[in-house]
């Protein structure tokens, strides 16, 4: 039945990865090129306000309608379920967890941001509709906390993604948390959340400072 | 386990017997061997659960050692097989075979060691360091903070003596 | 009265009922809360959600599709509620009532959803197809025992037309559905039941386990507009089970009496159960209330 042709090529010997190769250069430079189809990657754009009177009323709706995408990447994310609780109640201020981006109005990151999860925080925040804000909860997310001499946690998310609110603490307590939300209310009243244009007018820079230490960026450059 | 130690160690090249507690004893086993021994305790003396592998960096003897953990349902008792490879040239025979999740431990060891298990399915993927491209990172030789310093850039810190900060926060008019 | 001021005053009173829909949301979320030992949220939050939705600065599409899955949606219930008379007996709060029937009432609560289901798939989120086919699923055989109280009326009244079957309830509580026909309105309020997707029956939005069901890939305004549609679907639901079993309302003040009432029954009955799964639940509406129905329907005819 074989043709003479039909010659059975060896599988490739799966090479053993050489970590002595210079480790400054980036394994991936992007998406495949049939892969960047599927995504529009155009530049965000920063996003015009409306006149002052109702710009102030809309952030009023905006304060008092928080919906809350939690990336639970450590222990941080514990506290925001007692936060859901009779205990503390977060609803009585108008603000629900939302399990998908696309909802949510902020994001809060609970913890450690090691790179696997740096990609999926990126991702996710690039999934939320404007106006977004972002609330990091726990020390590691400031300055790295514990894990301040890691491989493989980043010490700043503020260098990846604007970030309106840190929550201090290791954890936090609800109460903190709590009194970090409100701190995020008043900076929206005030007009002074402004994180999505921040990201759209840094752009670069933000990128820049993701693909340093996302080795394999195989993903779109913005993902909307 | 003593008894168990002196029936093996007819068939295999056993060293080192060491009992912690009376139901939990190590022993050395040459890396040759290492497969064959599992084999023989899972199939005939009813080690059937494979509670751990790990990896121990002896630098200093330029040596990895592995720990396969065994665990005897029947007789409760844990029996810890070491064996020695060599730091340079880390390879070791894979027990993908004998228990499947044998395979998450030998992938996580790639990762975290550089310790290859040839034939193991899907021991190059990466688990939690995706892109990695330094050493790995768990050799007792691969400096952590000097990584960490190269790679990502602190906050910077600002200290404040408890005593001085007070008196200025409190008696600042003085 | 002119078309063009029959068209206006639909409008007001779709406004209307609009308000006291997402109202009667918001009290019942607060309800919820309260069993559950919490505070809840204010009773207007559904308004301030819907601002803070429609304000997004930003919106992403999937499709054509997805953008018409809202608008069939919101389509369906304001068809919903178009042609069911709103107050008895008022020439301004009757809608187009003189040229639909229940069957055309009944035609846009299955629309609304189908729409719906288009433009979710459209969005190609796992978690909207799965939801999708449970509320189909769902709908279909909640679908059985409704359509089946609703013949058993036709039977005993004589008629579609959703103004005669109230005019026929008139005078006295006594002659409602209700007392009259009590078989055909208990299969008909336990088909509510998975009407208005509070528990036993809210596997479909199932707030856990699948993200808010349907409209996982809505945000923005689109969003905005199914909450909207929430409010009218609902208060349009309700006027016509009001309509249709108990006597209708004579003014705005009873309307909002007898519509709060009979929402608290799902609520009630939503607090306190826990949830069927899909298959679970199709079952069950294809059992007893099913058969309460034909039995409604034997009763009339033989």
């Amino acid at each position: 039945m074989n043709d003479i042709n039909d010659t059975i090529i060896p599988e490739p010997v799966p090479e053993y990865p050489d970590w002595r190769k210079d480790a400054k250069t980036l394994t991936n430079a992007g998406l495949s090129e049939e892969e960047q189809d599927w995504f529009c990657d155009a530049r965000p754009q920063p996003a015009k306000k409306s006149w002052q009177v109702m710009e102030n009323f809309l952030n009023w709706a905006r304060s008092n309608s928080l919906w809350i995408l939690a990336f639970g990447t450590g222990c941080g994310a514990i506290e925001l379920r007692p936060l859901i609780t009779a205990r503390y109640d977060i609803s009585r201020l108008g603000m629900q967890p939302r399990p998908t981006p696309r909802q949510a109005s902020v994001f809060m990151i609970g913890g450690y941001v090691s790179i696997k999860t740096l990609k999926r925080i990126v991702r996710s925040y690039e999934q939320m509709q404007g106006p977004k804000f972002v609330v990091a909860v726990c020390s590691c997310a400031i300055n790295g906390g514990m894990y301040w001499d890691s491989y493989n946690t980043v010490k700043r998310i503020d260098e990846y993604i604007p970030v309106d609110v840190y929550v201090t603490g290791c954890m936090p307590r609800p109460e903190a948390v709590l009194a970090g939300f409100s701190k995020l209310k008043e900076l929206i009243k005030g007009g002074k959340a402004e994180g999505q244009n921040l990201y759209a007018e840094k752009f670069d820079w933000y990128k820049e400072n993701q693909k340093r230490v996302i080795k394999d960026w195989n993903m779109p450059d913005y993902n909307w | 386990m003593k008894k168990l130690y002196d029936i093996l160690s007819l068939q295999f090249e056993l060293a080192d017997f060491e009992s912690k507690r009376s139901d939990l004893a190590f022993c050395k086993v040459k890396a040759s061997q290492a497969i064959s021994l599992l084999t023989h305790l899972r199939d005939i003396h009813g080690y059937t659960h494979l509670v751990m592998l790990t990896c121990v960096d002896w630098l200093e003897d330029k040596q990895f050692q592995l720990t396969y953990l065994l665990h005897n349902y029947a007789t409760k008792t844990d029996l810890g097989i070491l064996v020695f490879i060599d730091r340079d040239h880390p390879v070791m025979d894979s027990l993908h075979h004998l228990w499947k999740q044998g395979r998450v431990y030998q992938r996580e060891l790639h990762e975290m060691f550089g310790i290859d298990f040839p034939g193991s399915p899907g021991v190059e993927e990466p688990m939690i360091l995706e892109g990695w491209q330094g050493p790995p990172p768990m050799r007792r030789d691969f400096d952590t903070k000097a990584y960490s310093d190269e790679t990502y850039s602190h906050r910077p810190r600002v200290q404040n003596e408890p005593e001085q900060h007070m008196k200025e926060q409190l008696y600042s008019e003085d | 009265m002119s078309i063009t001021l029959k068209l206006i005053w639909a409008f007001i009173s779709l406004g209307v009922v609009t308000v006291w829909g997402l109202t009667l949301n918001g009290i019942v979320q607060k309800i919820f809360a309260r069993v559950q030992g919490r505070l809840g949220p204010p009773v207007w939050q559904p308004f301030i959600d819907i601002i803070k939705n429609n304000a997004k600065r930003t919106a992403i599409t999937h499709g054509i599709m997805f953008y018409l899955g809202p608008v069939f949606r919101i389509a369906g219930g304001i068809g919903t509620y178009m042609f069911i008379p709103v107050i008895f007996g008022s020439v301004y709060f009757s809608n187009f009532s003189m040229s639909g029937d229940v069957l055309l009432v009944m035609y846009f609560i299955f629309f609304g959803q189908l729409g719906m289901a288009l433009g979710a798939g459209e969005g190609g989120h796992p978690y909207s197809a799965v939801a999708v086919s449970r509320g189909l699923a769902q709908m279909t055989a909640f679908e059985v025992p409704f359509a089946l109280s609703v013949i058993s009326l036709v039977a005993q009244y004589g008629t579609l037309n959703i103004t005669e079957i109230i005019a026929a309830q008139q005078g006295g509580f006594l002659q409602w559905t209700l007392f009259t026909n009590p078989l055909a309105v208990i299969a008909a309020m336990i088909s509510m039941l998975g009407m208005n997707m509070y528990n036993p029956f809210s596997v479909v939005i199932a707030p856990q386990e699948i993200p808010i069901g349907p409209p996982t890939e809505y945000h923005s305004s689109f969003l905005g507009m199914l909450a909207t549609n929430r409010g009218i679907f609902a208060g349009a639901k309700l006027i016509l089970f009001m309509n249709l079993f108990f006597g209708g309302a004579t003014n705005l003040f009873s309307l909002m009496l007898k519509t709060f009432w009979i929402y608290m029954f799902s609520v009630f009955v939503g607090a306190a159960y826990p949830r069927f799964r899909t298959e679970d639940s199709i079952r069950f509406f294809l059992k007893y209330p099913t058969a309460i129905g034909i039995i409604s329907i034997l009763l009339f005819t033989l």
